[in-house]
């Protein structure tokens, strides 16, 4: 029985189905703990007590409601272009997932090893506006239709400063590759390229969350103004995908953080003897520390989101723009410096 | 398998290519313009240029073509008065099309690219990398011509920025650095009041 289960998986497509369910299946189950981790947390920084009626302590609130929008009614707008409606989520999942096939879980644990890995990424978060472009423009809203404007304008400038804090890291690591990117981060804590790249890793993360379109960048939904922006006419699983797609994506944004800045999997102990620490699990790298570190962004996007107040739109627009771009572009330089000068621990060159 | 996924993706571009020029609606063309995109970028991965299908897909997919669009959801497009002289203009139309399909298939027909004109490249292993051949050829090889085509870039960027900026010093507008750099006590003043009683004044009606 095993020896025929083991056959089975030998198959290279099944091979490959099994590795995506087993990446999919968790990531959907982080989706779906993280939407309840957001109330929570929100709730306790505005000192109430958030979900807390099904189940223990609410933990099953997220199921609820799963089943609540799974059973919904999806109510199509008059005039609306039904096939691009439905399409436009599909987008925006499809992307918001297929970029999880270079992300490595460890040295080892990669689903699509590839040179370009990190343009992949890039490419994928790209394609994902369509799904919003497509959702505002299909709706025959003018809601959803200013929403779709606004995302436009404001994906593809943060894409830019994104790009360049981007190719610091690929200057220090001189890699596309994931792997190799956190390989070049390896030795303790000081490895880690946040230190030389500091600008670029603040940078990266901010425009993180404006790709995403995540408070205090939301204007795309912009409760207050535009109702709720490209999703306004989407109802029932079709909005439930929207979510899950940016909940996705998010993590997505927190995990490249921790890989291309902080590390990865390796240990922060890694190499320090003073500690005492020996060969213990704690100096040695694992999935552990890269969960770990993806922990602490993903808590980043909800602690911006109970904090900052929506940015005005133009504010925005000058921040990507006539901020971002001019500190990366001149913090690339500073990383050609470093890596002329050869500075140590990050840009021996080996 | 290979020739499999190539006539796959190729008849993806071909039919969106069509479906461009034939839909009725600018969006949606611009959305087929969107997939065969795509499809020619697939096309390029089978090639093992898996640099320039990805900077494909980002540059034109992720940027240029959201701009488009950008552009064309917002133009109000009448279609009856766009396709007002077709069959007029008709026969000029596939004549001009045929001259240049009989130019185009001269130069790039199936002779011009046969095997005897190129031999057919060697297929890489795993480990070879597209990006850093590229790179080794861009910066060693062709590096004036690189810097050359960067400059004009630039140029070209400075260029569109100056046609397109008009100072209208009559529209009001937020200083954002004076904004930034306020300070608590340039907008509110604390003044101290004594406490007196207050009396009691029925409002006035409002006159109109």
């Amino acid at each position: 029985m095993l020896d025929l289960i083991l056959s089975i998986y030998e198959i290279p497509v099944i091979n490959i189905l099994v590795k995506i369910i087993v990446i999919l299946v968790p990531l959907l189950l982080t989706v779906a703990y993280f939407t309840y981790a957001e109330r929570k947390v929100i709730g306790y920084m505005q000192v109430r007590i958030g979900p807390n009626r099904v189940g223990p302590r609410g933990w099953l609130q997220p199921i609820a409601d799963a089943m609540k929008l799974m059973f919904k009614e999806i109510i199509f707008p008059s005039d609306a272009n039904k096939v691009l409606f439905t399409i436009a989520p599909t987008l925006a999942i499809a992307t918001a997932l297929a970029a999880w096939a270079v992300v490595p879980f460890g040295s080892e644990l990669v689903l699509a090893d590839i040179n370009v890995a990190l343009l992949y990424i890039l490419a994928m978060t790209s394609i994902g506006v369509y799904g919003i472009i497509l959702a505002g423009w299909s709706s025959n809203s003018k809601y959803a239709i200013m929403s779709t404007l606004r995302t436009a304008a404001q994906v593809v400038s943060y894409e830019i400063a994104m790009g360049f804090a981007l190719v610091g890291v690929v200057m220090a690591a001189r890699s596309l590759n994931i792997g190799d990117i956190v390989e070049g981060q390896s030795g303790s804590i000081w490895g880690w390229y946040m230190w030389p790249l500091l600008p670029l890793f603040v940078i990266y993360f901010i425009s993180g969350v404006a790709e995403t379109n995540r408070a205090p960048f939301d204007v795309a939904e912009g409760e207050s103004e535009i109702v709720a922006g490209f999703h306004v006419e989407y109802s029932g699983i079709l909005f439930a995908i929207f979510f899950l797609a940016e909940y996705a994506n998010m993590i997505l944004i927190s995990i490249m953080a921790a890989l291309m800045f902080m590390g990865g999997w390796l240990s922060p102990f890694e190499g320090v003897s003073a500690l005492g620490l020996g060969d213990s699990f704690l100096a040695g790298s694992s999935i552990i520390w890269l969960l770990a570190k993806t922990a602490i962004f993903m808590f980043l996007f909800l602690w911006f989101r109970a904090t900052f107040p929506r940015y005005r739109y133009d504010q925005i627009m000058r921040l990507g723009w006539k901020v971002f771009i001019p500190i990366t572009i001149v913090w690339i330089y500073v990383v050609g410096l470093m890596y002329y000068l050869e500075l140590a621990p990050w840009f021996i060159k080996g | 398998m290979e020739t499999f996924v190539f006539y796959i993706f190729s008849a993806f571009m071909v039919l969106s290519a069509l479906m461009v020029i034939t839909v009725n609606n600018p969006v949606k063309a611009a959305f087929f313009l969107v997939l065969s995109f795509f499809a020619s970028a697939a096309i390029w991965l089978l090639l093992e240029a898996e640099f320039l299908a990805i900077i494909l897909v980002i540059v034109y997919v992720g940027a240029v073509m959201v701009l488009f669009l950008f552009v064309v959801m917002m133009l109000d497009i009448n279609m009856a008065q766009i396709k007002k002289g077709f069959v007029n203009n008709l026969p000029l139309a596939v004549a001009v099309a045929i001259a240049m399909f009989v130019t185009i298939f001269f130069v790039v027909g199936g002779e011009s690219f046969s095997e005897s004109v190129f031999t057919i490249p060697d297929r890489h292993g795993a480990d070879y990398s597209n990006v850093a051949e590229l790179g080794k050829v861009l910066y060693t090889d062709y590096v004036y011509s690189f810097e050359i085509a960067a400059v004009i870039l630039l140029v070209g960027i400075i260029a569109a920025i100056s046609l397109t900026l008009r100072r209208r010093p009559n529209t009001r507008h937020q200083k954002i650095e004076e904004q930034v750099a306020v300070k608590s006590k340039d907008r509110l003043q604390v003044v101290k009041v004594d406490a007196q009683p207050r009396k009691y004044e029925p409002a006035k009606e409002e006159q109109k």
